[in-house]
């Protein structure tokens, strides 16, 4: 398998980072991005004053004035408004930033809003709504798999990726596949038998 | 006369019941919205720069650059040159800029030099045994402490005499010590306590030594047939609320502050923001419809509230955001003070426990951690306890889930279960002969301990310690008992019926995320006999009826008995007017399924909107009080037990200990919400868990620093750590007379305790210190007495 090949969920593969660590040039402080040479191949440079973000976001093209370094969960919940994903330890170990980035859940905390252009990205706010609940925000409601509510949207979020990619989970698959997200009211038993009514196996 | 009793099971729709928590669909869909996610138009972001030292000075502050940046809004220097700073992470300067961008970049101008002081960060270290009690002159601060840590009083007076004190005390100031119970020997010790000075630097960090007798501990330690000895404790560990501290202030006019803050004591906000703000306590509004967690570390403004408020009057009112960022949080927003103890325990023959003596120090901050109520929940014949605070640079300790209570469960409950290894007897027969010890709830525990015994297979399950498992993998069993208090604290709401039939309750809680508002709601509609949903509820202002801070398990008997009264008030003035178009007597009235008519018929009743309209043009409002001696009876209770028992593996070869299962039963008066009292004893498993097996605030003793603030270096469980979890209410008729108790802190007592003496079964020696993590297993594994059954000797 080759490098290209490795991408990861985010789509930066081993190269791409290698190109941007090699990066020599000097960038002038200018608004949008400056086109710069490196070993060889063309990169945008981004900053560092605010660029033009165009994002995205529950079907919508949602735009914005971003500075590069403003992370995907900043504008949401900053710009947008789309405070259902939050912020807690800030550095992708907890998953209540989790969001959903062409179907697949990221923490939303660690990808710079500008990386996020051009991905379809989905938010706890447009899996349901009251009264219109996703299958996943039902069981979470049934089994109590929530008590002051923070990590719930993140864990909402990574268990529909979770239940669309697993339909009949073993218990071994819950526990490895959930385990990105931590709560600190411990609502874990919840989470679990949630995730086996999402998937319809009930608990 | 009003019957404010609970109704009897046979009444209840919804008390006793598993009822899904109101606020559910607002939490799954990411539309509740908590402090943190306060966007208004003109929000300007607050940061925070803190001092990385232990201990230090500041000696100067220059903020001439950050100040000069665009778009910084407002900045204030919290503490300037000569000041002594006493934990890292406390605040220096506070700014507020339009983006959080800029915020940083101001927070990053900012040049401040610092005298670096000494420091003490590490809890573990057994204080000296021949600690100097302290000589200098007495300050009124060391006499509370004394009072605090029940010093006999002959003790104090000499302490006075001796020592004397650094300024006389006035005839004023002793009144008003009189006035709190100081008693008249010790006020005139203190008159007659000679002047003298205090000597420079001799400060000690060891402080407050604590000595209590009980009975004749010594006759009682020569006269038994065995004795074990051993330590035990656990480490100083952070709140780690998922919320961070925060808030969102904006001065609405010149003198009127709105506050939304992340707090467990919404109509107790204002009046500690009063003063510092200099305002009236009335022109303060606090807000907070949801919070991400407290655990007890949230009851005051903070030091960070008041900022929030004074850089948006710096800023011309805009509101401002003031949250602390994940490494604030963890360094200085919330600590569990530390508690380890050296515990001898005298049992005779029969394995009846005669005689407690422990020597026991605990850290958590400026002032010292707490004493733990050793010995826990049994009350042996004969004691001795000797304790010391330690005073440290690692943030003040704050309130942690039962403060006190899971500390002093594991010292306890550890020097117990060794004593029973020591008499080669099984933990739960030990435990069951000296149930008597624990007082007027012996019969209660021990009928829990028979059914979490059976819950967990204890008796196919266990073994003694001199028979382990055989391979690498050991498995063992645990067990632990604790208890608590619970009474509902003061609650007042208004309760209102609308002509139109609407109904809402308006009430100064929170709902910390434990199930109030489903609670209230369950309990209006059973007395009002309607269904919930068609009352409206609403809480998180403190311009409702104030009702008290959330903590030490006082909620949900504080609301339920307000809320009772309010509604039973409510429903016979209902009553009593639509009783002549019933052609009856209110006291013949009843309301079932939102239906109006004479007790017992089927027919001829009015509709609930019917009924209201009857009520005449303006609403019927009430108040409902707890507690209220005029409307018995009492509604609520104090005192709850409850047992625990752990399944666990070890594997020896890397020292990882795995929850197989845990089993918790649980005795709780009346039972509101069956389903989320449910979740608070699971939460409460979980996070015991935690605490057991990840929790600790790693402080470097050379640099003072806190190593671990983050979350991936100071853990919590994950879904994958919990095993399986069983949880068992004690119910029917003799626990709901008992009334309502509260249930947040009592189970997450005993799993430390439940877990080490899991491990200690297991592996066949004990493991002194919390959290049993791989190294600290390995370490007991290696000690010369490994093999023997006793308790581990050095940390």
């Amino acid at each position: 398998m080759s490098d290209e090949d490795r991408k990861h969920p985010d789509g930066m593969s081993r190269r791409d980072f290698m190109k941007l660590g090699g990066l020599t040039v000097a960038v002038p402080m200018v608004v949008g991005p400056t086109v710069v040479q490196v070993a060889g191949e063309d990169v945008q440079v981004f900053g560092p004053g605010k660029a033009p973000v165009t994002l995205m976001v529950n079907g919508k093209k949602l735009t914005a004035e971003l500075e590069p370094r403003v992370t995907l969960l900043d504008a949401l919940r900053d710009h947008f408004d789309l405070t259902g994903a939050k912020r807690v330890c800030d550095r992708g170990t907890c998953g209540a930033c989790t969001v959903l980035l062409d179907g697949k859940p990221v923490y939303a905390c660690s990808m710079l809003a500008i990386d996020a252009q051009g991905r379809q990205i989905t938010t706890v706010e447009a899996l349901g709504e009251p009264g219109k609940l996703h299958p996943v925000q039902q069981a979470f409601i049934d089994n109590d798999a929530q008590q002051c509510g923070f990590c719930t949207p993140g864990f909402v979020v990574a268990t529909a990726a979770f239940v669309s990619k697993h339909p009949n989970p073993t218990d071994d698959q819950i526990r490895r596949g959930l385990s990105g997200n931590l709560c600190r009211c411990g609502t874990y038993a919840g989470v679990r038998a949630a995730v086996k009514q999402a998937a319809g196996k009930r608990a | 006369m009003s019957q404010y009793s609970w109704p009897e099971e046979s009444q209840r729709k919804y008390i006793g019941k598993s009822v899904s928590r109101v606020d559910g669909p607002v939490k799954v869909t990411g539309r509740a919205k908590y402090t943190q996610d306060f966007n208004k138009k003109g929000l300007l972001y607050g940061k925070l720069v803190t001092c990385p030292h232990a201990h230090a000075r500041v000696v100067s502050v220059d903020v001439s650059a950050a100040e000069k940046m665009p778009g910084v809004k407002a900045l204030k220097v919290v503490q300037g040159p000569g000041k002594e700073i006493h934990w890292a992470g406390d605040e220096v300067v506070a700014l507020a800029a339009v983006s959080e961008q800029v915020a940083e970049d101001a927070a990053r101008a900012i040049a401040i030099q610092y005298e670096v002081l000494p420091h003490v960060v590490v809890d573990e270290t057994e204080p000296p045994k021949d600690i100097k009690v302290a000589s200098g002159p007495v300050t009124a601060e060391d006499i509370e402490d004394m009072f605090g840590n029940q010093v006999p009083l002959e003790e104090i007076a000499k302490a006075l005499a001796e020592r004397g004190v650094s300024t006389k005390f006035t005839e004023s100031q002793l009144k008003e010590y009189k006035g709190y119970g100081v008693p008249d020997s010790i006020i005139s010790a203190m008159r007659d306590a000679p002047v003298r000075e205090a000597a420079a630097g001799s400060k000690s960090p060891y402080k407050r030594t604590a000595t209590q007798q009980e009975g004749d501990p010594d006759a009682a330690f020569q006269q038994a047939a065995t004795v074990s000895e051993g330590l035990y404790g656990m480490p100083l560990i952070a709140h780690c609320c998922l919320e961070s501290h925060g808030a969102v202030s904006e001065w609405t006019d010149p003198g009127n502050l709105l506050v939304r803050i992340s707090t467990q004591n919404v109509s107790g906000i204002a009046a500690q923001m009063a003063e510092p703000l200099k305002v009236p306590a009335s022109s303060i509004r606090v807000e907070q419809q949801h919070i991400g967690g407290g655990f007890g570390s949230k009851f005051g403004p903070d030091s960070w509230g008041i900022l929030s408020a004074e850089l948006s009057k710096l800023a011309g009112g805009a509101p401002v955001k003031l949250m602390l960022d994940r490494r604030t949080e963890q360094q200085a927003a919330g600590a569990r003070p530390s508690a380890y103890a050296r515990v001898r325990i005298a049992c005779d023959r029969q394995g009846n426990v005669t005689a407690w003596d422990s020597s026991s120090w605990a850290t958590g901050g400026p002032t010292g951690g707490g004493m733990p109520p050793l010995p826990y929940v049994f009350k042996v014949p004969a004691q001795r306890k000797v304790h010391t605070a330690v005073l440290t640079n690692t943030g003040p300790a704050r309130a942690w889930r039962a403060p006190n209570h899971p500390q002093a469960c594991l010292i306890t409950m550890a020097a117990l279960d060794d004593a029973a290894a020591k008499l080669g007897m099984d933990p739960l027969e030990f435990f069951q002969k000296n149930i008597q010890l624990t007082g007027p709830r012996a019969k209660l525990y021990a009928e829990e301990l028979n059914i979490a015994a059976e819950l967990i297979g204890w008796k196919q399950n266990w073994h003694p310690r001199t028979r382990l498992t055989q391979g690498h993998i050991k498995r063992g069993l645990g067990l632990s008992l604790h208890t608590w208090g619970g009474r509902g604290h003061e609650s007042h709401c208004d309760l209102t019926i609308h002509p139109d039939g609407a109904v809402d309750i308006k009430m100064g809680t929170q709902d910390l995320g434990t199930g109030t508002r489903t609670a209230v709601l369950m309990v209006a509609a059973d007395s009002l006999g309607i269904p919930m949903q068609q009352i409206n509820l609403y809480i998180g202002d403190s311009r409702y009826p104030m009702s008290g801070g959330s903590g030490g398990s006082t909620t949900i008997g504080g609301v339920s008995a307000s809320t009772r009264r309010a509604a039973v008030d409510a429903r016979d003035q209902l009553l009593a007017k639509v009783a002549p178009a019933l052609k009856s007597e209110p006291a013949n009235l009843e309301i079932v399924d939102g239906v109006v008519r004479v007790k017992g018929s089927t027919a001829g009743g009015l509709s609930w909107k019917q009924a209201c309209a009857k009520i005449g043009a303006m609403p019927i409002t009430v108040r409902g009080n707890n507690p209220d001696k005029t409307k018995l009876p009492d509604l609520t209770n104090s005192g709850v037990g409850g047992v625990q028992m752990a399944d666990v593996s070890v594997d020896t070869e890397t020292g990882i200990v795995k929850i197989n299962k845990m089993v918790a039963v649980q005795d709780v008066g009346l039972v509101i919400n069956e389903k989320t009292a449910a979740s608070q004893v699971y939460g409460a498993l979980i996070m015991g868990i935690t605490y057991s097996l990840f929790e600790e605030k790693v402080m470097d003793p050379v640099t003072g620093r806190m190593l671990n603030p983050n979350m991936e270096f100071y853990r919590l469980a994950g879904l994958a750590d919990t095993g399986e979890l069983v949880v068992r209410f004690m119910r029917g008729p003799e626990q709901d007379k008992r009334g309502v108790i509260g249930l947040g802190e009592p189970p997450v007592v005993s799993p430390g305790a439940a877990i080490s003496n899991a491990v200690a079964n297991a592996i066949g020696v004990r493991v002194p210190s919390l959290p049993l993590t791989p190294d600290r297993v390995l370490a007991a594994l290696d000690q010369p007495t490994a093999n023997a059954t006793t308790a581990g000797g050095a940390l």
